[in-house]
């Protein structure tokens, strides 16, 4: 069974403006958010059946809500993400702390080398793709290929509204691949067209893309994307997958949708 | 002289990626060049792969431009040192570590500051001076004990010649060697060059002189005239050769022939193996060759319009030579270092029909001089092409027909 790590969005605001989804002055109705993540988790559970762990949501940490970027888990080894924005760094100690009271092996790197977790690494069984040039540091991805002995080809994220790989890339089971390609420069699409054929590459409409098409979770067949994005859903079904449409307005105000309020586990 | 550079390693999976090309078309398009260096290509799929990149650009404030647009991409800059040197321990012994140079241009870093090192020539060493302010190479021979010699490989640079703006044969970076090549367009190229380096001298330019390296087969080959017509005419500032080529030259003022033969009939003259030996005897009871000519016994010939034009002549022996002639430095250690001391201000170099002296002189010469090298066995330009100067030219034709036909383009009218 896949299980994920979440946080309960019972402190999400916009508190600070580092991407530019998100605007003070735009802010978040907390009872919203809330139905929001309770749907999203009600979908995962009882219509996916994936496992959750609740980690306790932190006052003063809004972005807490977006476990995806805490860090990278491959089994039982769990590596800490390092935040590029000190607004974020404040969030690494609560989830290392986590990582280690549920056993995990906690690995870091170097304090210099920004790394945001599974929102920059996304992959394949024996590819990893890494986004960089907003968040992460390019230099990361060697040290993890080491770490992790994957191969990882570095993408650069040319768009500062996909300023995370998870917003405009998501491998799918059986090798498919969902892809805002306009979100990538012509080197990182010939690179993506290097490793997945023309055949499993699914391109988002720009106008699903910004409705965070990408942001979503795929567990085996079935695939959780945020509402309003019938050409993705359309796209996803004809490939045969099974698709539930969750509505997570409130999280992209801050820039986020259904793969960033999660983090697989195992 | 030497643009900006610096060095930078980027490492990962940087082919599959395109990350390599991205890089690299960056500094291209930003008007830059690079030089990739030790380039390892991981072996396996989860293996990265590493490239050192030397990155240059025209100015400081571009390369800094450069280095900012790829370091995001991985492109970080490699700390450099400040190179590292030892006091020479004895008289004419390098530090065992020392530096061996190469005839490009070079600069190595002292106290954080680059430093271009003087007098450029292939497998010297470099010296330091005591202020630590200035470098120069120094040959082994010449080295005194404690003269403060570069170890190491940190802290040097080595500059490869960037492609000559010129489009004339010297700017084609090519250093193929063939008898089959078209002569005439290269000859006329070697005119051009000269001509314009003439009129460089007589307005005192830099590197305006033109150095020629002769043998002997010039004389017998029936190029006297033109050389002579060249060193005349101020196309020609310096030359090399041995004892050799003077002598054969003198003898033909003085007997008419080259080592015996006569060079308008073609044939052996009776005790014609003795003139050249007459010739160096005559020359020493006279006590010099500048002597010879101003007194009016040697009155025409490479030799007198050498003395006329006051062309500097270095004349290195060997242990075949005859007599010798006075003025020709017997120790190779002091030829050498004769011949050293005229190359600066050499902006083209002549080497013509001698192996010897052609391969002594293209070693003395920094990568910075375009050089000619002309003789009828390819194995002379040849060994001379591989020294890997891009501006080296190399022509598999006899002495003569090179000398008379350069000669002609330049407006000799035998």
């Amino acid at each position: 069974m896949s299980r994920f790590l979440v946080c309960p969005p019972d402190y999400f605001q916009i508190d600070y403006e580092i991407n530019p989804w998100m605007r003070r002055a735009n802010g978040v109705d907390p009872a919203r958010a809330a139905g929001q993540w309770q749907t999203l988790m009600k979908v995962l559970e009882q219509e996916v059946g994936a496992g959750l762990e609740r980690m306790p949501p932190v006052p003063g940490l809004p972005d807490l809500v977006f476990t995806a970027n805490a860090g990278l888990v491959v089994g039982r080894r769990a590596l800490v993400s390092r935040f590029r924005y000190p607004e974020r760094q404040r969030e690494e100690a609560h989830f290392e702390r986590w990582f280690r009271e549920q056993g995990y092996e906690v690995l870091t790197l170097d304090q210099s080398l920004y790394f945001e977790g599974a929102g920059d690494l996304l992959g394949f069984a024996d590819t990893w793709f890494g986004g960089y040039h907003q968040r992460s540091d390019i230099r990361a991805f060697p040290k993890l290929s080491e770490i992790f002995q994957r191969e990882i080809i570095p993408l650069e994220l040319i768009d500062s509204r996909f300023y995370h790989l998870d917003t405009c890339f998501c491998p799918l089971s059986s090798g498919d691949l969902l892809y805002l390609p306009s979100a990538f420069d012509s080197y990182g699409q010939a690179a993506i067209a290097q490793w997945i054929p023309e055949d499993r590459r699914l391109a988002v409409p720009e106008e699903e893309g910004v409705r965070f098409a990408c942001n979503a979770v795929c567990v085996g067949k079935q695939v959780v994307i945020p509402a309003d994005c019938p050409l993705t859903t359309k796209l996803l079904e004809d490939r045969g997958y099974h698709t539930h449409s969750v509505q997570l307005d409130e999280f992209m105000k801050s820039g986020g949708a259904a793969k960033c309020l999660t983090l697989a586990l195992d | 002289m030497t643009a900006s550079q610096e060095t930078v390693f980027l490492q990962g999976h940087i082919i599959d990626s395109l990350i390599l090309a991205k890089v690299l078309d960056t500094i291209l398009m930003m008007g830059g060049t690079f030089d990739l260096q030790d380039v390892a290509i991981g072996t396996t799929r989860d293996a990265t792969s590493q490239a050192r990149i030397v990155v240059r650009a025209p100015s400081g404030r571009l390369l800094a431009e450069i280095l900012q647009a790829i370091q995001p991409h991985g492109a970080a800059v490699e700390r450099e040192a400040d190179c590292r040197f030892e006091p020479a321990p004895a008289a004419g012994v390098f530090p065992e570590q020392f530096y061996a140079t190469t005839h490009l241009p070079t600069q190595i870093r002292l106290d954080g500051e680059w430093v271009e090192v003087e007098g450029m020539e292939m497998d010297l060493g470099i010296c330091v001076d005591s202020a630590k302010a200035r470098a120069r190479t120094i040959p082994m021979g010449t080295v005194t004990t404690g003269d403060l010699i570069v170890i190491g490989r940190e802290g040097i640079r080595v500059t490869p010649l960037a492609r000559p703006t010129e489009r004339d044969v010297f700017g084609f970076m090519e250093s193929v060697v063939s008898s089959e090549r078209p002569h005439h367009p290269v000859i006329a190229d070697i005119a051009r060059r000269m001509q314009k380096l003439r009129e460089w001298y007589r307005q005192g330019r830099a590197e305006s002189k033109v150095l020629l390296a002769g043998g002997p087969a010039i004389v017998h080959a029936g190029g006297r005239e033109a050389l002579t017509w060249l060193i005349e005419t101020g196309y020609i500032q310096l030359l090399f050769c041995g004892n050799a080529l003077a002598a054969h030259d003198m003898e033909a003022g003085l007997y008419g022939t080259s080592l015996g033969y006569g060079l308008t009939a073609g044939r052996s003259v009776p005790h014609g193996h003795e003139h050249h030996l007459r010739t160096i005897n005559r020359i020493r009871a006279i006590g010099s060759i500048q002597e010879a000519v101003r007194s009016g016994v040697i009155t025409d010939g490479i030799m007198a319009a050498c003395v006329r034009r006051e062309v500097k002549m270095v004349m290195a022996g060997t242990i075949r030579d005859d007599g010798p002639l006075p003025g020709v430095l017997t120790d190779s250690m002091m030829a050498q270092q004769a011949m050293r001391e005229e190359i600066p201000g050499v902006g083209l170099a002549l080497l013509v029909a001698s192996t010897l002296h052609a391969i002594a002189t293209g070693n003395l010469l920094p990568a910075t001089v375009p050089t000619v090298c002309v003789d009828v066995n390819p194995a002379v330009p040849t060994k001379l092409a591989d020294r890997g100067s891009f501006q080296a030219v190399g022509l598999v034709m006899d002495a003569a027909s090179f000398l008379k036909e350069l000669a002609r383009e330049l407006g000799w009218r035998p």
